[in-house]
């Protein structure tokens, strides 16, 4: 992806954002039982729905990894697992910020909050177990399959609330079916954060692609041209033992 | 206005964790083009170990950029 593209996307994202945040704050009504506080739900499900989406990226990217064995596609679940635990910390942060004053703790052992914590755990053992590798093929090869199998969690943290008794409320997806917003407008406005937070997270995933990608080729470079000094060092040494004996002999 | 602290902090972690990560990639993209350069030099210097009278710098080696 060239990077007038990835530029303009960034500019995109920058507007939507803003206007994300005027139907946020302006054109959304307040919720009647929560009050003000109940306006982090706009930020805060998009951001559980890009951590989502970056971890099917990363489960996607890692089959392809070992299917195909090419390095784009470990590039791209690394990429995509780092995005993903940037939003990922911040559903856990917004969340707690939003059941202090409704629930009276910070935090409580719900089935929707706990497996979101287990996933952010997942991503950051996949992370760190990434970061030690290198570019050793056998560790991205184990990278992949613990990125594939930490994402059977995404579809257990989406029906955690259904399958368990929770506190956490079912408002995409309710018990009794269908969504629990009452006003158009809400349904409006969380749309349109959704698609924002997507064109966000796609160009932040092309902008750490991109040094990824940069960073396997310097790398790759890098090892090349050791080997290449290498050998031109033995040459040189090859050519002076010559040099030496003909002297010598002469 | 109650709780409007919550709300201001849940919004003010978002856009500062972006902003963060945004900085983060852009330092990480800088120290990229520290060791591309770092690359070019050592290039040129093999280059002129092997051949002297050859290209002095990368951007006359083949595939550089003249």
């Amino acid at each position: 992806m060239s990077p007038i593209v990835r530029t303009w996307l960034g500019i995109v994202s920058v507007v939507l954002m803003i206007t994300a945040l005027y139907m946020v704050f302006v054109y959304v009504p307040t919720e009647a039982t929560q009050g003000i506080v109940q306006r982090i739900f706009y930020f805060h499900v998009p951001c559980a729905w890009v951590a989502f989406a970056a971890f099917g990226i990363v489960a996607l990217s890692g089959v392809l990894y070992l299917w195909l064995g090419q390095d784009v596609w470990d590039d791209l679940g690394y990429a995509a697992a780092e995005c993903g635990l940037v939003f990922c910390t911040l559903v856990l942060i917004t969340g707690s910020l939003w059941a202090r004053p409704i629930w009276g703790v910070w935090w409580t052992w719900d089935s929707r909050l706990t497996t979101t914590l287990l996933l952010w755990l997942l991503y950051v053992g996949y992370l760190m177990l990434r970061n030690a590798g290198g570019d050793n093929p056998q560790i991205a090869r184990l990278a992949a399959v613990v990125g594939i199998v930490a994402a059977i969690d995404v579809p257990v943290v989406v029906v955690s609330v259904r399958l368990w008794r929770t506190i956490h409320p079912a408002v995409l997806l309710t018990r009794q079916g269908g969504h629990g917003l009452q006003d158009p407008r809400m349904v409006a406005t969380l749309l349109f954060s959704m698609f924002t937070f997507t064109v966000l997270f796609a160009w932040l995933l092309m902008l750490r692609l991109a040094t990824v990608r940069a960073q396997t080729r310097i790398h790759r470079l890098e090892l090349g041209l050791a080997l290449a000094e290498a050998a031109a060092q033995d040459r040189y040494s090859e050519a002076r033992s010559i040099e030496r004996k003909s002297i010598r002999s002469s | 206005m109650e709780n409007f602290g919550y709300l201001f902090a849940a919004y003010s972690v978002i856009f500062a964790a972006i902003a963060i990560y945004v900085v983060f990639i852009w330092r990480r993209q800088a120290r990229l083009d520290a060791d591309l350069r770092a690359l070019e030099r050592r290039l040129a210097d093999l280059s002129n170990s092997i051949n002297p009278a050859g290209p002095a710098n990368p951007e006359r080696l083949p595939g550089g950029q003249a």
